[in-house]
């Protein structure tokens, strides 16, 4: 299983690597965003900074959403969804690179995110250990919840349609619980983050369970 | 001799149509069989079904060994599916895309090169992503996986179409290689003459179900003609 | 599917039938015969249905879950049927939760939102199920679709603590107790109490009623599938007829 997750996860960051869709338009998508936002709240009036940290958590959720198409865009290329489950690759391993894929250039963009939003909205940032654990948390739980949803969705030829509405609402704990974390980080208030990382946490093992055992029959089936 | 394939008026379903309204085939082991039938007579979803990827829902399904009715997904690692479509990652590059496919299925990567080598792809296009093939090289890229995986049964769902004249006379070696080890084959083709002159039998499917003939008269096949079996029509 | 039909059981869904809509009238009669309180006025009267609905939006999340079990483990349709049925039928009670809510919320709040905890985890609910229902309507019928209708309703379940404690936990940042603490100054115990506890059995039955009616209605509608199919593969069959009679 690891192997294969090693394998797929690879892969898929390979492709990242050759492609550059990330990085070409979805780190320009999730900026738009941001500045969107600035039109909608007008910077003058004190909302924006106060807003920021739920703002950042509603880029990254929509980021997430593309990222999420985008893994499995890749694999039905053609139109043709059987390559993957012809393979022959372990289901659990592929869960686990598909989503450690995700996982890893959301936390990348995360990264780069953070300083925009710091950089366009004036925000002081600290805490950095309890905002990278707010980020780590939520992305394993954005990165797994998208893949078992991505895989739902794979055959249907509404899929664009149909994922939006299928994640975004089960997402919405955790733009809750992370942006909480994120406000009790910023405002100085530590220990109000354990509740929230919690939630985080519990979260993102629950979509880590249903997508290491659900994988494989919801692919045969899809 | 085992058979690879056996179906008894197996019956399969693309949403609510029946693809195969009651299919009988036997295959031997090391056979080539070529599917011919007018299109929309379900030779595709006869080789998708007997890859394990169309739930047989009536009727008997037994492809080496595994009873598809019952599980199957654990026989694709020993058979190999050449379709339309390329099953290959854009944005990949030709040795990376046939090495992906050796490894996911846990197979020896040393056999890479040589594969690539057969379909011609190991010179300049070795390393061009496949974005950028042409769609006869990307066929290719799908053989050299084929090839280099070495699947005990091969399911070729017209393998000749979009390949010129030498692609063609590759596949058809590559067909003849595979017969050779004792690979069983499957391939569905519009292209009767070229392909009969590779099988060793010829079913006809049309409209889902599926009779057989003898090979053609000016080729005797190596087997005699079995005593022909009745075709699941009703 | 030969159990819809029987005797005893078309026999037993009546009698479920008429019990629903003697309680539920029996509800609305207790609602509308309760007194008027001080602050609420006739709104109040919406105790006797707001918790009743959403007590029977969560049995319906947990019928689901159950049946999904059922099929994930027993792989018989029967179960995937009470799981769209009771996601289904779900969907309606949490649309009435909303509203009799969003209203009963309006005088006390003077808005018709607040985001009150529990109509906010009841908002998201609906989102869910209303996807769940479209993603099991864009699959074609059979065991595939019943896996995953499974799948997303387990995750569903699994996700409702997660959702309930994280809106709880950000609105009590803002508030005191949700829609459903009763005020002792204004509600005296007996008659809401009453009317409300009726109202959980009402709506409950008629839950009960309405997955089974849904699901007869998705066991016709397979065999009405099988129809069509069997005459589908006779209609295959025949198109290659006219070419029978070759053998080797």
């Amino acid at each position: 299983m690891w192997a294969d997750a090693g394998l797929v996860a690879g892969k898929d960051l390979r492709i990242e690597l050759r492609s550059r869709v990330a990085l070409n338009q979805v780190l320009p998508f999730s900026f738009v965003v941001l500045v969107l936002f600035a039109f909608a709240l007008d910077p003058d009036r004190g909302v924006l900074d106060r807003a920021a940290p739920g703002l950042f958590w509603v880029a990254v959720l929509l980021t997430s959403l593309l990222a999420t198409q985008r893994s499995f865009a890749i694999e039905a290329a053609d139109g043709n969804t059987d390559a993957l489950r012809m393979s022959g690759l372990d289901p659990a391993g592929l869960f686990l690179g598909k989503a450690a894929a995700v996982a890893a250039q959301l936390l990348a963009l995360e990264v780069l995110l953070l300083i925009g939003v710091a950089f366009l909205y004036g925000i002081a940032l600290h805490s950095f250990g309890l905002l990278a654990l707010t980020c780590v948390l939520a992305t394993l739980g954005l990165a797994g919840a998208g893949t078992v949803y991505g895989v739902m969705a794979f055959g249907l030829r509404v899929r664009e349609t149909l994922l939006p509405l299928l994640i975004l609402p089960v997402l919405a704990p955790v733009l809750l619980a992370a942006t909480r974390s994120f406000e009790a980080a910023l405002g100085g208030v530590p220990r109000e983050c354990i509740g929230w990382l919690g939630l985080l946490a519990a979260f993102a093992a629950l979509y880590a369970v249903v997508g290491l055992f659900g994988f494989g029959p919801l692919l045969e089936e899809s | 001799m085992s058979l690879a394939v056996h179906l008894r008026s197996a019956v399969c379903l693309l949403g609510r149509f029946p693809a195969l309204a009651g299919v009988d085939l036997d295959v031997r082991a090391g056979e080539v069989v070529l599917l011919a039938g007018p299109n929309g007579a379900g030779k595709t979803t006869l080789l998708r079904a007997c890859a394990g990827l169309v739930p047989v829902v009536d009727g008997t399904a037994i492809v080496l060994g595994h009873d598809l009715r019952v599980d199957r997904r654990s026989i694709r690692r020993q058979l190999g599916l050449v379709g339309h479509a390329t099953s290959l990652y854009d944005d990949m590059s030709v040795v990376d895309n046939v090495r992906f496919t050796v490894r996911a299925r846990g197979g020896f990567t040393g056999a890479v090169e040589p594969a690539l080598e057969r379909l011609g792809l190991s010179g300049r296009l070795r390393n061009v992503a496949v974005s950028r093939l042409s769609a006869g090289q990307r066929r290719r890229c799908t053989l050299a996986g084929l090839v280099a995986v070495d699947a005990e049964l091969w399911l070729l769902d017209e393998p000749h179409a979009g390949l010129d004249a030498e692609g063609r006379d590759l596949v058809d070696q590559l067909v003849g290689d595979a017969r050779a080890r004792g690979r069983t084959v499957i391939m569905a083709s519009h292209d009767l003459e070229r392909a009969s002159a590779v099988a060793s039998r010829q079913v006809t499917i049309e409209a889902g179900t599926a009779r057989r003939r003898p090979s053609s008269p000016d080729r005797p096949s190596e087997t005699p003609a079995p005593a022909p079996e009745v075709s699941g029509v009703g | 599917m030969r159990t819809a039909r029987t005797p005893v059981a078309l026999r037993g869904s009546t009698m479920l039938g008429w019990a629903s809509l003697v309680l539920v009238g029996a509800t609305v009669g207790l609602g509308l015969a309760l007194p008027r309180t001080q602050e609420q006025a006739e709104y109040s009267r919406l105790i006797a249905v707001h918790p009743p609905a959403a007590w029977a939006s969560y049995v319906a999340v947990g019928v689901a879950a159950f049946a999904a079990v059922g099929h994930l483990v027993t792989r018989r349709l029967a179960w995937d049927r009470v799981t769209i049925a009771s996601l289904e039928v779900g969907s309606v009670f949490t649309a009435i939760t909303l509203a009799t809510g969003s209203i009963w919320g309006r005088p006390t709040w003077g808005v018709w939102w607040e985001w009150d905890p529990r109509l906010t985890t009841e908002a998201l609910l609906l989102a869910i199920l209303v996807g769940t229902v479209a993603l099991r309507r864009s699959l074609a019928p059979g065991r595939g679709r019943a896996v995953i209708t499974s799948v997303a309703a387990l995750a569903t379940v699994g996700l409702l603590p997660v959702i309930h404690f994280s809106v709880l936990w950000w609105r009590s940042q803002h508030q005191g107790g949700t829609l459903l603490a009763p005020d002792p100054a204004s509600n005296a115990d007996n008659p809401y109490v009453v009317a409300m506890l009726v109202g959980f059995v009402a709506f409950t039955v008629l839950f009960a009623w309405m997955v089974v009616q849904r699901v007869r209605i998705e066991a016709l509608e397979e065999e009405a599938d099988e129809v069509v199919l069997g005459r589908a593969i006779a209609e295959r069959r025949a198109e290659g007829r006219p070419t029978s009679g070759v053998t080797a």
